[in-house]
């Protein structure tokens, strides 16, 4: 009989999420997924599931499992300490989780999300062919809601082989200040030249007002050579979106898939998850890059994430 | 025939591409967005994930892995330029609409806003003939063009509280059909029981871009009623022949 996995501590805005509801964003239908993405497969790879298998995104605050049979299981993401039965086990590790085991984790030094992947993934419903939890719809998930406390989750597996403990020591789970790259467009030509100068040459802090959905950031004003309303189109995840108050709107993976304000530009998908990892706070800056280039980033970050066992240690 | 303006090709970001075809709303630049998603529907580029019509433009979301920017326009630009031949053939639906002040909570704020007896708003919004532009908002947000110009009013500037589930909303010209309970900058002038989104069927909308839409008035009580048959699986939208 398949294992369950019991969420003893929900900790905050935990969802379950997957490589994300795609194919219907031309119903209206958001995608949701991860919103640190190279963490999310990482911990997937990690045990040699499906990058894109259902995991936990953990959320800030006191989270806390159990499990009714042996899984091995992987963690990282921002540096969350995890604990298990009380002993440390750093920010990012693979190991065998034993049927009665608590493991835990609460918010360290920096950091929004961590990702707890169990070997063969979740096995809640698919909603639309996916079990990416999307709140504001209802969908997917469990009751396409957060996580709470006492909730049990299926495993796919029946009987998981242990596999043996180690840490993962991957570079991409280190926090950095670089710029984040974006590409400009498409409606860049909705800027004044000074507008988009002092986007590139300034820093901005992230809002508190911010979720899955979009992070808002306090900086100069970045105006609009014209009316900033357009008419409706499509949105590409990582979006910047400037609104009627000249605040930067960076529009993450709960996006809506269409939208009536002009984009600047997109944060690179290599990049979009180091600032969904940024507390409200942080500052940040932005370097534009040419479409190539980010599609460069991106295709390097994949290859290096998918070298996962390059960057396990084992703890013995 | 005149050759159609070749569209604009803009990246967003480097794993989607928009292929804009004008700025503004028009069913010619709608048919031309539909064209252009029908053909490569029928002419898969392989890497596409998925494509978005909206009112004006279409964007073609991508795997960068499999794809680049540069090579997707290349295999599409021929399609995207073609002028737009024979129309596929729209659906032509009859949903049912109630305009009691019950179902409508702006009614009464539209009809002082516009100066119009809120009967007179529910007969303008019932006697006309719209066209569906897109799906976007929210799962099952239906957006139309043709509404009226005697209801053309302008968006909240703060959104009002959530409207319940098949709200008929107007603003800024549209006309919207809504799913979901949402929060909105948009007016509550009607209801229907039609359902708009079911994550149950496949595909999940059973109204089509480019599908022509007309409103039947209904009481309260037909509501009701229909809203009974609708949760019980009755299909309570009619189709014209």
């Amino acid at each position: 009989m398949p294992g369950v996995l019991e969420i003893m501590r929900a900790g905050v805005g935990s969802t379950i999420q997957d490589g994300g509801r795609l194919l219907y964003r031309r119903y209206g239908v958001t995608p949701a997924g991860p919103m640190d993405r190279a963490a999310f497969r990482t911990a997937n790879l990690a045990l040699g599931n499906d990058s894109d298998a259902a995991a936990i995104e953990i959320g800030p605050g006191w989270f806390e499992i159990c499990a009714d049979c042996t899984i091995p299981v992987a963690f990282c993401g921002g540096a969350f300490n995890w604990t298990l039965d009380g002993k440390a086990l750093g920010q990012a590790a693979r190991i065998t989780l034993q049927p009665g085991e608590r493991l835990a984790a609460t918010p360290g030094a920096w950091g929004i999300f961590s990702y707890l992947a169990v070997a063969g993934g979740l096995a809640t419903q698919p909603v639309l062919g996916s079990r990416a939890t999307h709140t504001r719809a209802h969908l997917g998930g469990l009751d396409g809601r957060m996580l709470r406390d006492g909730d049990r989750l299926p495993l796919s597996a029946t009987s998981s082989f242990p596999q043996a403990n180690a840490a993962i020591t991957a570079p991409w789970l280190t926090g950095n200040s670089q710029p984040l790259r974006v590409v400009p467009g498409p409606q860049d030509d909705y800027f004044t030249a000074d507008a988009l100068a002092t986007f590139f040459a300034s820093e901005f802090r992230v809002s508190r007002r911010t979720d899955r959905m979009a992070y808002r950031l306090d900086g100069p004003k970045i105006t609009h050579a014209r009316d900033f309303n357009i008419v409706s189109d499509g949105i590409a995840p990582g979006a910047i979106q400037i609104a009627g108050d000249g605040q930067p709107l960076v529009l993450m993976a709960d996006h809506p898939p269409t939208g009536g304000y002009p984009k600047l530009g997109h944060v690179i998908r290599a990049d979009i998850g180091r600032l969904a990892q940024m507390r409200a706070g942080a500052a940040c800056r932005f370097a534009a890059i040419d479409v190539e280039a980010a599609r460069q980033a991106f295709i390097s970050q994949e290859a290096a994430i998918a070298r996962i066992c390059d960057y396990l240690r084992g703890a013995g | 025939m005149d050759e159609p303006s070749p569209p604009r090709f803009l990246p967003a970001g480097e794993a989607a591409l928009s292929v804009e075809f004008g700025s503004d709303i028009d069913p010619l630049l709608s048919a031309r967005v539909g064209a252009l998603d029908a053909a490569l529907a029928a002419h898969p580029v392989a890497g596409i994930v998925e494509t978005v019509p909206t009112y004006r433009s279409l964007l073609i979301h991508f795997d960068s892995r499999l794809l680049s920017t540069a090579d997707l326009i290349e295999a599409i630009r021929d399609l995207a330029s073609a002028p737009v031949s024979s129309q596929a053939a729209r659906k032509s639906w009859i949903i049912p609409a109630c305009y009691d002040p019950s179902h409508a909570e702006d009614l009464a704020e539209t009809a002082s806003t516009l100066g119009l007896p809120g009967p007179e708003i529910a007969k303008l919004h019932a006697g006309a003939t719209y066209r569906v532009y897109m799906y976007g908002f929210a799962p099952g947000y239906v957006f139309l063009g043709g509404l009226p110009p005697e209801l053309n009013i302008s968006r909240r500037a703060a959104p009002r509280p959530p409207v319940p589930a098949g709200a008929l909303l107007i603003a800024g010209g549209q006309a919207l059909i809504g799913h979901n309970p949402m929060p909105t900058g948009w007016y509550h002038i009607g209801r229907t029981p039609v359902t708009t989104f079911d994550a149950a069927r496949q595909p999940p909308c059973f109204i089509g871009i480019g599908d022509e839409i007309h409103f039947e008035p209904i009481d309260a009580a037909s509501f009701a009623n229909l809203e009974i048959a609708a949760r019980e699986g009755a299909q309570i939208a009619r189709c014209l022949p």
